[in-house]
């Protein structure tokens, strides 16, 4: 392994959890008909845990935006469960995340703990980017989650450039960098996979098809529909996998991640439901009924679960177990963030430069630009 | 003597030299040498890892050096005009000059985007813009503007070394002209004016090009007519040093703000606030501007040269403001065209 000389280096915390990731991976994937392994069925009951920590966060943050606790826009990854924990299942923790602005569950199943997400949508110094962020700009260096980004698409090109970094390093990292369907019509989109394409950087592209742009379908928005094709335009490996089953999702992932470590960027298209609306404030109205019946059979918890049970293989009291334990997590992290205080108005320009200058201006609204016992000239 | 062409590439060769983490990115920059030839040399000594010729795709490769960069290493963009620079404009202003506050300082953006900007070289309407004041309006970003070969060193190597995003203005008319340039690699202070000439009958502002005619336009005045004009280069759009220019009006009681961009709206705007907000009372004329006609820039050279700032326009508005002033003309008309 090269050195390291691009970031700090990790916390024993961290080094611990890179540990219980790669015992993990030496689980092969399962295929639903034949009968799992022990390690095969722990996984689907880890997986169902990972799923509902999403679930249960996502729940309330929705809860607590309309107890104004939240403020802005705030986008949940309900029906994205089993996508978020098949791909970063099989993410190395050195490996860097970049993402959009729906994002809590990736920044939660990365590894970053409950409250300080919290805290950050609370708006509050404990959160993971101290109150500056919120919903859609987490970001975590030390758990190398390198953020969220509100503008669509806008992080496509930063990741391409971290893959470069890392090529230029000679380093072994790979970047994840995922979008949702909507992202892959902007410019930035082209010109970030053949960037990617053309140098071979460590990288993969992850499309979330949910299949709405905010209320656009993507066959509407879309002349290639089928999203994970436009890999063919720069020569790159692409798939698309069904994000309703965290094993099918982690196999891709697997893949996907192999590719792009040995320099060859990869273009993963993954299928899921958007459960709700847009964000939190949408109703979803453009929705048909039979569309929003459909959806109920798409909740990949539901299937999971029925999956666990029917085939025994953990009992549904342990799945309830597994419930409480999230419940009491997402409690804890609510009561951390709500403790936790507001920024103090005195660090308004903490960050306003890395390296300080003269003359960069701390004024605030009211304040005039030069005192006015300046301003007097005296007799002439 | 060096020219500024020459003062910049050197001072790109050392930087590489001095940190391997610098690296040059931009379209044109490696077998063609750069479409105005400052990395000349550069892919021969360096190669294509350090000196990276890209598509053309300007959002996609500004937006892959913020991502560099944000990994620790520090990319030396350039986009081969600052219109190209409008591509590109939503990786500039949402994410390089987003990120460190945005995340609560947690990352760095250390990169520089080399740019010249200028008309007069007939190129027309979307190739002349002067459209440094979209960046300099962003907090996150440092915009400065060099308009001597020296400052292009000591401005280039700050920019280089410093842990924010810098937009380095360079310009098109003063990449022939000369100029002392030290063997030192002080790196300048990025955020501070420069006084380039003393004076006390009217302070006189500029960056960039018209930095440089400014300090012609002093200098020819203070032979031809005794005028004793102060001279600021402005050097540092963001941060911007108001402390300097009120200092100097405070002295001067008057002041004339030259520049190659639009007027409504303009960096001379900002100047003329600044000054009404820190020197009011020592004001003994209304802050002059000298900007370009607002118009799409002409392609015929009539037109183009009609509507940029000339050194007669510079000298014009200098003794309107004199008079304006209440001041005696010593020789005027004795010809400044």
């Amino acid at each position: 392994m090269v050195e390291k000389k691009i970031l700090p280096a990790k916390k024993s915390v961290a080094k611990k959890n890179a540990a219980k990731k790669s015992a993990a991976k030496k689980v092969a994937p399962s295929s639903k008909s034949a009968k799992l392994t022990q390690n095969e069925s722990d996984q689907l009951v880890s997986f169902y845990e990972e799923m509902m920590m999403v679930r249960r966060f996502e729940e309330r943050a929705a809860r607590s935006y309309t107890q104004a606790l939240v403020g802005g826009y705030c986008h949940l990854n309900l029906g994205e469960e089993a996508a978020i924990a098949g791909l970063l299942k099989e993410l190395e923790f050195d490996d860097y995340l970049f993402t959009n602005y729906r994002e809590h569950g990736y920044a939660l199943l990365k590894g970053i703990d409950a409250g300080r997400l919290m805290a950050e949508l609370y708006g509050r110094v404990d959160g993971v980017a101290k109150g500056w962020g919120g919903s859609m700009h987490m970001f975590d260096l030390e758990y190398r989650l390198l953020g969220g980004y509100g503008i669509v698409g806008g992080q496509l090109p930063l990741a391409t450039g971290a893959a470069l970094a890392i090529d230029y390093r000679d380093s072994e990292e790979i970047v994840m960098c995922t979008m949702g369907d909507g992202a892959t019509n902007i410019g930035a989109f082209h010109e970030s996979l053949n960037i990617a394409a053309l140098w071979k950087l460590p990288i993969v592209f992850v499309v979330i098809n949910n299949g709405l742009g905010m209320g656009t379908t993507v066959s509407k928005s879309s002349a290639e529909p089928e999203l994970y094709l436009r890999g063919a335009s720069y020569r790159m490996a692409a798939s698309r996998v069904d994000g309703l089953d965290p094993v099918a999702v982690a196999k891709a992932s697997r893949i996907a991640v192999d590719s792009a470590r040995a320099k060859r960027p990869y273009l993963l298209e993954i299928m899921t439901p958007r459960l709700r609306g847009h964000s939190v404030v949408d109703p979803a109205k453009y929705r048909s009924e039979t569309e929003v019946m459909e959806l109920k059979k798409n909740d990949p918890i539901t299937i999971l679960q029925n999956r666990i049970l029917k085939g025994g293989y953990a009992k549904l009291e342990d799945l309830q177990q597994i419930d409480a334990k999230v419940s009491k997590k997402i409690d804890a992290a609510h009561h951390f963030a709500e403790k936790s205080s507001h920024p103090d108005v005195s660090t308004l320009f903490d960050y306003n430069y890395a390296s300080p200058v003269p003359n960069d201006s701390r004024r605030l609204p009211g304040q005039a630009l030069f005192p006015s016992t300046s301003l007097k000239r005296g007799p002439k | 003597m060096k020219t500024y062409r020459q003062a910049l590439r050197e001072t790109l060769r050392e930087e590489m030299l001095r940190d391997e983490s610098v690296f040059l990115m931009g379209e044109e920059i490696g077998i063609f040498e750069g479409s105005y030839k400052i990395t000349a040399g550069l892919l021969a000594e360096f190669g294509e890892k350090r000196v990276r010729d890209t598509p053309i795709a300007e959002e996609g490769f500004t937006g892959a050096a913020v991502g560099a960069a944000m990994l620790g290493l520090r990319p030396v963009v350039e986009l081969m005009t600052i219109n190209f620079s409008l591509i590109a404009i939503d990786q500039i202003i949402n994410s390089a000059a987003k990120i460190y506050g945005m995340f609560g300082g947690q990352v760095k953006v250390p990169m520089v985007i080399r740019t010249p900007g200028g008309g007069g070289q007939q190129l027309g309407a979307t190739h002349s813009q002067n459209i440094e004041l979209f960046y300099a309006f962003i907090p996150g970003l440092k915009v400065v503007a060099p308009s001597t070969p020296a400052d292009a060193k000591a401005l280039l190597i700050a920019a280089i070394r410093d842990d924010d995003p810098v937009l380095f203005l360079e310009n098109l008319a003063l990449y022939n002209t000369n100029g002392d340039v030290p063997d030192s690699s002080e790196p300048a202070i990025i955020g501070n004016a420069a006084v380039t000439r003393e004076g006390t009958d009217l302070t006189l502002i500029g960056y960039s090009r018209m930095a440089y005619i400014a300090n012609k336009v002093a200098e020819e005045l203070a032979i031809s007519d005794g005028l004793n004009i102060e001279v600021i280069d402005l050097r540092s759009l963001r941060p911007l040093d108001r402390e300097t220019i009120i200092n100097s009006v405070k002295k001067t009681n008057a002041a004339v703000m030259l520049e190659d961009d639009w007027l409504t709206y303009g960096i001379g705007a900002e100047i003329a606030a600044s000054i009404s907000d820190g020197a009011f009372d020592y004001l003994d004329a209304p802050v002059r501007r000298v900007a370009m006609a607002e118009v799409p820039m002409p392609y015929s050279k009539v037109l183009e040269t009609a509507a940029l700032p000339s050194i007669h326009d510079v000298t014009h508005a200098i003794y309107e403001t004199l008079d304006a002033m209440g001041r005696p003309r010593h020789k005027i008309g004795q010809g400044h065209d």
